[in-house]
């Protein structure tokens, strides 16, 4: 078990919970009181042996004096932190609170988890309200058919008398638009019901898809193994309730299953095992394009992929509308359930370079920004013809990364998760104001 | 002398609608669900009052109300705007355009009638 920076603080916590000196403790397990001293201070690591004596000596197991959720809970208590304003002196201190209150940590660490959720689930609400289209045309047929209803059924109850032919037709209407209402209900109903996700209860097709795959771990083993009846796949899935979804998840399949032939899993393995992650070694290697590598990528099994070391990672797919449709997300990597992106994201410089393989360090914007290494690449999907608009898609892989070194080529791209929910107030490339502003770095921000 | 009204309007069910109950309250109704075609035909021959929905396909209630207000014919043309989306930023938008009148799906046929009746008085 990792020996983390806090053991050192635990361990003299413990020892003045039970009122020892430490010259008495040192006594005791058998080393001298000045070591002891610095193994409290966090300045030398503790072996096994030692530890299990410490351990004994105050009571505890071993585990208590270095349990793997202290890095979790620093990290937790660090962030919510760093959300004040306000400077805190006694940040640096951090580990020593974390050490002394392990309890009091989870509270503050789990209260930040559950402040970061319900900020995000309020975000997607209001996405959802703002810009979804099925919603938003759902309810217009609604209120039309309504209105209809409404203005007909009051002509024949306050018009008096009413021609026959009139009334027969007014009759008609009133038939028709209550079985449009009807069946406009029914769907608005289904949508909102089917398919819901845990945090916010809506869903459409897209997210339908990708909630079916992110309850497998973004892979499917039966495309490892030759043949397989897609409908069967898709057919009875509780996450896929609509006939849209099901298509668009059968489109998908079909695209992986594709990707899965082309780089048989047991050679991109032995490739990985090889050379490392290398998707332009890969390309080459299968003669494959190279965004049917970062696909293949994203959608490893997931033990073959910790057996290798490789983080989970993520992948987002647009087209040269710059609509994403496909997200697979990554942790501490927002992406944004409606519109569009961060228009630095290297996805969209990728549709100004098809062809040309990118990879880019990013770092999310923000205090809490963290480090990615991103590979994209933007081809040609479809091709109409001579004198003919073309299709693009660009692919962009999105791998968890330790900080980046001053060495690394034009360093990296600070970027958000869109313009909406991006906190970055000095940003050129800013659309529009964000949700996250004051009203006074709103109107400034543009 | 009887006053014209046109409506733009879509949806069948609420055209009928509006043009039995304003035709029986003495106007002369027409209706048009496609808005470029309406846009010509009014700009060349202005009814009294324009009933305009404002989602319409090919061409928005917005546009329509741009192009009248940029023309002389039409530019004090009296536009009642109807409409299921009720925000008050399309409310806004509607007033920025020079909408006489904006009122929201569904509604009273009474009050369709009062808001004819007080945009055609003139």
């Amino acid at each position: 078990m990792a020996r983390t920076a806090l053991t050192g603080t635990r361990i003299r916590a413990r020892r003045n919970l039970r009122g020892l000196r430490q010259a008495e403790l040192a006594r005791v397990v058998g080393v001298s009181p000045s070591y002891l001293n610095l193994i409290e201070h966090n300045r030398r690591k503790v072996g096994p042996d030692l530890l299990s004596a410490l351990a004994q000596a105050l009571g505890v197991s071993s585990d208590a004096l270095v349990e793997d959720t202290d890095a979790r809970l620093v990290e937790g208590a660090r962030a919510a932190a760093l959300r004040c304003d306000a400077e805190l002196a006694e940040l640096e201190r951090i580990d020593e609170f974390t050490g002394r209150f392990p309890g009091w940590s989870k509270v503050l660490a789990e209260t930040q988890a559950r402040v970061e959720r319900l900020e995000r689930v309020v975000e997607q609400l209001n996405d959802r309200m703002t810009h979804d289209p099925y919603l938003g045309e759902a309810l217009h047929e609604i209120i039309s058919a309504v209105t209809s209803v409404q203005s007909t059924a009051s002509i024949l109850n306050d018009s008096g008398e009413i021609e026959p032919d009139w009334q027969t037709r007014f009759h008609q209407n009133i038939l028709q638009d209550s079985a449009r209402l009807a069946e406009g209900a029914v769907a608005l109903v289904n949508y909102l019901d089917a398919g819901k996700t845990e945090e916010t209860g809506l869903a459409a097709p897209q997210e339908e898809v990708e909630a079916w795959l992110a309850s497998r771990n973004f892979h499917l083993p039966q495309l490892e193994h030759g043949d397989t009846d897609i409908q069967a796949m898709v057919q009875g899935q509780v996450e896929l309730s609509s006939d849209a979804s099901r298509a668009l998840a059968r489109q998908w399949i079909r695209r992986f299953q594709a990707d899965a032939r082309a780089l048989p899993l047991d050679k991109l393995l032995a490739a990985l095992s090889a050379h490392g992650f290398a998707p332009d070694t890969f390309a080459r290697q299968f003669n494959v394009r190279f965004d049917q590598v970062l696909r293949r990528l994203a959608m490893l099994p997931p033990k073959a992929s910790a057996d290798l070391g490789l983080p989970a990672p993520g992948l987002v797919i647009c087209d040269n509308s710059g609509t994403l449709m496909f997200r697979r997300g990554v942790e501490g990597f927002a992406l944004p359930r409606f519109g569009g992106g961060c228009p630095l994201w290297p996805l969209y410089q990728a549709l100004q370079r098809p062809h040309q393989p990118i990879r880019q360090r990013l770092v999310t914007a923000g205090r809490l920004g963290r480090s990615f290494q991103s590979y994209t690449y933007a081809a040609t999907e479809v091709a109409l013809g001579f004198d003919k608009p073309t299709v693009l898609q660009a692919s962009m892989l999105i791998i968890p990364a330790d900080s980046p070194n001053a060495s690394d080529p034009g360093g990296p791209v600070v970027v958000g998760a869109s313009c909406r929910t991006c906190a970055q107030t000095d940003c050129a490339a800013r659309r529009e104001p964000s949700i996250l502003m004051s009203a006074t770095q709103s109107a400034d921000a543009l | 002398m009887v006053k014209r009204v046109l409506v733009i309007e879509d949806e069948p069910n609420i055209s009928e609608a509006l043009r039995f109950i304003l035709t029986r309250n003495g106007w002369q109704v027409d209706v048009s669900a496609d808005g470029n075609s309406a846009l010509a035909a009014l700009c060349s021959d202005p009814p009294d009052l324009l009933i305009l929905d404002l989602m319409l396909p090919g061409i928005s209630g917005f546009d329509i109300l741009q192009s009248l207000r940029a023309q002389d014919g039409t530019r004090n043309l009296p536009v009642l705007m109807l409409t299921a989306k009720g925000h008050a930023a399309d409310r806004c938008e509607a007033e920025r355009l020079g909408v006489t009148r904006f009122m929201t799906k569904p509604f009273a046929n009474a009050d369709v009638l009062e808001a004819v009746r007080e945009l055609t008085v003139s």
